[in-house]
């Protein structure tokens, strides 16, 4: 942790590199995601997206490079951390792209597990809470109003009680961005949230997200869904074959010939991406 | 019944193929005695027997299959079993209990010495359901705990000079020390490997303790280790001075010193129980459910996996360690064959019968298991065939033990019971 600068952006990806044996899944990659924007990260299937979530969440260790998070608690080398510290200090919540709820557990139970380091920040504070001491009990108050905010902000409070394996996918979505942000997030990255909503469920996850942003939490977001990705984007980053093939906002991006080529295929050899495009 | 008439040939054929399967199996096995004779080993042929078990089976068969198909329709039949034991799990708890405070009121010796055994397999029964039913780490070692537990008691009152009092947590100490020490190097290992490594440890500690002969006594144990005071009274049986009986100016007599274990391993479990339900309702509680849940979403919620897990890998231990304490000052004598892998099978089962997670359950199936085969004593060798008879119901019946939901931890309204499909019952 070093001193705070205050112009730095709130993740800075420089040239990240992941390989698993002779697979390079992520090359050299760089980019920045900036304090209060929704950044999102588009590609085709097998690009490296989820790869670089994996970096930036602390499941995967990169092969090199560097991940720097800057913010209010200083700065964190997301590269060096353990996924838990990760999530704990450096304040980066995620959600996954097949959905990671604990399924047996009611939707409250839920947001409660996410709270898990503000209500019991050691062992012996959580042994001592065995015998009602450390002031466990106004934690779970303040712990069950924040989940309360949550559930009435993803439309769940009347389902709070119900085991989340049982609810349907749209809510079950909802209730895993309501969970990571239960953390108390500075960045929360979003794996595919849109993919299996239906057209009004996509807006109702806009409204939330754009919800989410303007609520102080930045948004890194991997999605299909170009609709929902051109609305409420305000950064793109497009990756192919775990390289950036380009980078800035949705209408930049819209037009980019490389991105047309990386997504529709860039039909005879002998044209190029540049002929498509024209 | 025109469904009924179809289907009859059928049927008779099912049981036909069964009652072949049974000849196939039991012509050699039950047709075949084996008596010593003046010079060798000779066969004494028991067609009888044979006729008779083919004929059960060819019957048991069809009486089956007629039930299935006259089986009014509607609810299937584990479902309202299911439901029935819901309704009753909220009168059969406070019974049970009220029941075991007052046994020793009107139970003689052997109803009681009965009772101390089936209350230290449910306290174990009741720690190992934190590792294995709350944290769903695959336990098999569990007996090396209950070793630790009882062999520092063992030790510590025969060479300090120690009492039972301030043994008992001592013995509990060590115990979740050892679970911490074995914790750390199996934590990286998931599921069968779990399983494995966590036998292996318990077979370890077993011989360690069969050889380190200048410390534990080898094969020969450990005897005359004291027993427990109240308040520094002991329960002699010839009274004297400083004795319950002597205190309180009443008869000497055996029973009260039964009576006294009894409400000790009681309080004990009870303990265990207290501290589980308290736990299932707090954080770390909920953070050994998540982990059982899902592992990979916990790290993404910040909480440190590695320490969950040896948390509750040491508060499993620590009731154990107490169990096995308890175990060497009832016994006074303890000896590694007290500590083998049956016990930890025996254990595991007890978990699995009454529901990964169900504290009532568990209990159930510590009363069904060790009361059970213990009432059936008389029978001798039928008494295995009848245990795994049960086992094959249970399976059939209820794979996911006695009581198999699970009740949430908080509510904001009111709170229903999660169905046992949804519930995750870990990998390790």
């Amino acid at each position: 942790m070093d001193a705070v600068t205050t112009d730095a952006p709130l993740l800075a990806v420089r040239d990240l590199t992941m390989r698993f044996g002779g697979l390079t899944a992520v090359d050299m990659l760089s980019f920045e995601a900036h304090a209060g924007d929704i950044t999102a990260v588009i590609g085709p299937n097998g690009a490296g997206k989820t790869t670089v979530f994996n970096c930036i969440t602390g499941f995967y260790r990169p092969t090199s490079g560097g991940l720097n998070l800057t913010q209010a608690g200083g700065r964190f080398a997301l590269e060096r951390m353990p996924g838990h510290r990760i999530a704990r200090h450096a304040k980066v919540a995620r959600t996954f792209q097949n959905i990671r709820l604990f399924a047996g557990m009611t939707v409250l139970e839920n947001l409660l597990v996410a709270q898990h380091n503000t209500l019991m920040p050691d062992v012996a504070r959580g042994l001592l809470a065995v015998f009602g001491l450390g002031g466990y009990r106004a934690h779970e108050r303040a712990a069950v109003e924040l989940a309360r905010f949550w559930l009435d902000a993803i439309d769940l409070t009347a389902r709070a009680d119900d085991a989340a394996g049982a609810l349907p996918y749209g809510a079950q979505r909802r209730l895993e961005i309501a969970r990571a942000m239960c953390t108390g997030p500075v960045l929360l990255c979003l794996d595919e949230p849109a993919a299996g909503l239906n057209p009004r469920e996509s807006d109702e996850l806009s409204a939330l997200l754009l919800r989410i942003r303007d609520g102080g939490c930045s948004i890194l977001l991997i999605e299909h869904d170009m609709g929902v990705v051109m609305r409420i984007s305000d950064h793109i980053v497009v990756l192919d074959h775990g390289k950036k093939i380009s980078d800035g906002t949705a209408e930049q991006v819209r037009n980019d010939p490389n991105v047309i080529a990386a997504y529709l295929g860039e039909g005879d050899e002998d044209e190029t991406p540049a002929e498509v495009a024209q | 019944m025109s469904r009924g008439a179809t289907a009859l040939p059928a049927i008779l054929r099912d049981a036909g193929l069964s009652a072949l399967v049974a000849f196939g199996l039991f012509a050699v096995m039950i047709g075949l005695k084996t008596d010593a004779g003046p010079t060798s080993l000779v066969l004494t042929p028991r067609p009888w027997a044979v006729v008779l078990a083919v004929a059960a089976v060819f019957f048991g068969r069809l009486a089956m299959l007629l039930w299935r198909l006259w089986r009014p329709a509607g609810v299937p039949a584990p479902r309202r079993i299911t439901a029935g034991f819901a309704r009753a799990g909220r009168y059969i708890a406070p019974v049970v209990l009220a029941v075991a405070l007052t046994l020793p009121l009107y139970a003689g010796r052997y109803w009681l010495d009965l009772g101390i055994l089936v209350l230290t397999y449910v306290m174990l029964g009741w720690g190992l359901n934190i590792v294995v039913g709350l944290a769903g780490l695959l336990d098999l070692g569990y007996v090396a705990f209950y070793a630790v537990g009882a062999y520092s008691y063992a030790l510590l009152a025969q060479d300090l000079g120690l009492g039972f009092w301030t043994c008992l947590p001592l013995a509990g100490i060590l115990a979740a020390c050892w679970g911490v020490m074995l914790g750390f190097p199996v934590l990286r290992l998931r599921g069968d490997y779990l399983a494995i490594v966590t036998l292996a440890f318990g077979e370890i500690i077993r011989v360690v303790i069969l050889n380190w002969t200048t410390l534990t006594g080898g094969p020969n144990g450990i005897s005359g280790i004291p027993r427990p005071t109240l308040f520094g009274l002991t329960f002699s049986a010839g009274g004297g001075p400083g004795s319950f009986a002597d205190f309180f100016g009443i008869e000497p007599n055996l029973t009260q010193r039964v009576a006294f274990l009894y409400y000790v391993i009681l309080g004990l479990a009870l303990l265990t129980n207290w501290v589980s339900l308290r736990l299932r309702r707090l954080p770390l509680g909920r953070a050994w459910e998540a982990l059982r849940e899902d592992e990979i979403a916990c790290r993404s919620l910040g909480i440190n996996v590695t320490i969950t897990k040896l948390t509750a890998f040491a508060m499993g231990a620590m009731f154990g360690g107490f169990a096995g304490a308890f175990f060497a000052t009832r016994q006074a004598f303890i000896s590694p064959e007290s500590f083998t892998f049956i016990e930890s099978a025996m254990v595991l089962a007890i978990v699995v019968l009454g529901g990964l997670g169900s504290q009532l359950g568990v209990a159930m199936a510590a009363l069904i298991m060790i009361g059970g085969s213990e009432m059936f004593r008389e029978l001798a060798e039928y008494r295995m065939l009848i245990f795994g008879l049960a086992l094959v119901m249970m399976m059939v019946l209820r794979p996911r033990g006695l009581v198999s939901g699970r009740t949430p931890s908080v509510s904001l309204g009111e709170r229903h019971e999660i169905a046992p499909d949804l519930v995750a019952q870990g990998r390790g």
